[in-house]
């Protein structure tokens, strides 16, 4: 009998094989972009059964959590029009061919040759094992440079969308909240004593 | 090998146990949370509330609950009816999914995981695909509008909201909940994170509520302006799943809060005769009273406009947070590192 981590290994595989095909062929867009939600969601359980469970949360909490929403948000306003889809399928297919037989090419190549092609069974994992902080330490101290280079790169990357997305538009009516603030009842109430005064 | 299936098989019927154990007073705390909500918001607003069912109204939910029951779901036209359907779903299974970490006491959840804070800040993210999958599956301009708001609104408020949690990983060092709680005992409600960690706190609990779509921040469904948001075509089950999904949120916030900022099952000063009841109790009494401050806010302020909820989000609680944080780093590095942790 197989050990249910096997089991659940090629369940949460064929899970995610099968929604990442979705992701591909769905005809709505809407379908797609949740297939690819499903298919992170088994990639992440992938981790956790791995014993990575700091990568596979992470997985979730940044990826669906956030980047999907995002997607989500834009993929829902589109038109979905299949004709307009299709068209230039056939025009596009020998290029997309040509780069998929190459992607495939080179996987094999590296598969073959490399170490990564004979990767042996994970070493059990210990009971209280703590990756978060192993994770953290090795980021903090080996490899501290390498992270905030690419921290800093995220930055640029940031900082340009903005750059290139900010437009000032005129006559659009904004708050000033520094001046909205300040303001105290006696700037905009005057309290007028309407009785007759006293003779 | 008749052993291991043993075993395999009482560890799946033991976490059934446990599951039943906190989703059955779950349920009930979400139905009887919304006759409280009734009542209070009634007694701030000089009424009764619900008076007619049981007695006082304790029997209101029951009544609101098998009303839902008999309800008819109307589909509406040219709606997705797979996603339509699918949508409450998506909303309420993650409101259930996060009690999977919560610690209710030294070590008691349904999983003492190790990473219990990152598991329950992933997951209660998931919640915002209901509302947006809604608003789009209804094939209804008011819902779409709604799902847009929510989602903007969820991606600005869950940066402050990891950012307020890293304060506390810093001072804990860990991300288990229950050491997360343990490193908050020792004196007594002076030695809970609320101190240190204050900006934090605040910006943790309003994004809670920010989250949860409540009031003030409930412009998913602003009534007055979009009818009822992203569940305006919805109705009997299917609407209620959506109304337990936001109430089932609401108590898992403010059991959070306490388990992150108020020293959970702590007692608020540690003499005998406050040590001796029990820990659950002094959880949920903490819990209880955060719920009522979520009934107490929406009695109280007016709904935020859009671009106030946008503005709060970006330009005063991720400044606010990642100045704090610096202020934690540094402080770790002095003497006072000693009184932090």
């Amino acid at each position: 009998m197989l050990p249910v981590t096997t089991i659940l290994f090629y369940v949460f595989s064929a899970i995610l094989l099968g929604s990442a095909t979705l992701v591909v062929t769905a005809r709505n867009p809407v379908y797609a972009t949740l297939y690819l939600v499903l298919a992170f969601f088994n990639a992440a359980a992938l981790f956790i059964l791995l014993g990575a469970e700091f990568l596979g949360l992470i997985l979730i909490l940044v990826y669906v959590g956030a980047v999907m929403v995002l997607f989500l948000f834009v993929v829902m306003m589109l038109d979905i029009n299949l004709a307009r889809l299709k068209e230039g399928f056939l025009s596009y297919l020998p290029l997309g061919l040509a780069i998929a037989i190459l992607g495939v090419l080179e996987l094999a190549v590296v598969f073959w040759t490399s170490p990564l092609g004979h990767i042996t069974a994970p070493a059990a994992i210990p009971a209280n094992a703590d990756n978060t902080r192993a994770l953290g330490i090795l980021l903090y101290t080996q490899y501290l440079y390498p992270f905030e280079i690419a921290a800093v790169i995220l930055l640029v990357a940031i900082i340009a969308a903005i750059a290139l997305t900010l437009r000032r538009r005129t006559g659009a009516k904004t708050q000033n909240i520094g001046a909205q603030m300040a303001v105290r009842a006696k700037d905009r109430v005057h309290l007028v004593d309407l009785r007759e005064p006293k003779s | 090998m008749h052993d291991f299936q043993n075993t395999a098989w009482w560890a799946i019927l033991w976490s059934l146990i446990k599951i039943v154990i906190v989703v059955v007073p779950l349920l009930l705390g979400v139905a009887y949370l919304t006759l409280a909500e009734r009542k209070v918001i009634g007694y701030m607003q000089v009424r009764l509330g619900p008076n007619r069912v049981g007695f006082k109204g304790s029997l209101q939910p029951i009544a609101d609950a098998i009303k839902l029951m008999f309800k008819e779901v109307i589909i509406p036209t040219n709606a997705n009816r797979f996603l339509f359907l699918a949508a409450p779903v998506l909303a309420f299974v993650p409101a259930l999914l996060v009690w999977a970490a919560i610690p209710f006491g030294p070590g008691v959840a349904i999983s003492n995981m190790n990473a219990g804070l990152l598991y329950v800040l992933a997951i209660a993210g998931l919640g915002v695909y209901g509302i947006i999958v809604a608003g789009w599956a209804s094939n209804s301009k008011y819902a779409f509008l709604g799902a847009m708001r929510a989602a903007a609104q969820l991606v600005a408020y869950e940066i402050a909201m990891g950012f307020a949690l890293v304060g506390v990983l810093m001072l804990a060092q860990t991300l288990n909940l229950t050491k997360i709680v343990e490193a908050q005992a020792g004196g007594g409600f002076w030695s809970w994170y609320w101190l240190p960690l204050f900006p934090f706190f605040l910006v943790y609990f309003i994004s809670g509520i920010a989250e949860t779509n409540r009031a003030p921040f409930d412009v998913a469904e602003g009534e007055s302006e979009i009818v009822a948001g992203f569940h305006v075509e919805y109705s009997g089950m299917a609407f209620a799943l959506f109304f337990l999904a936001e109430y089932a949120n609401m108590i898992f916030v403010s059991l959070l809060t306490t388990v992150l900022f108020l020293g959970g099952w702590y007692a608020p000063i540690n003499t005998p005769l406050l040590t001796w009841i029990p820990g659950i109790v002094w959880l949920l009494l903490k819990t209880a009273f955060l719920l009522y401050v979520f009934l107490w806010i929406r009695a109280t302020f007016p709904r935020y406009r859009y671009d106030q909820i946008m503005r709060l989000g970006w330009k005063v609680f991720i400044p606010v947070t990642i100045a704090w944080i610096v202020v934690i780093g540094v402080a770790l590095e002095t003497p006072l590192r000693a009184i932090l942790r």
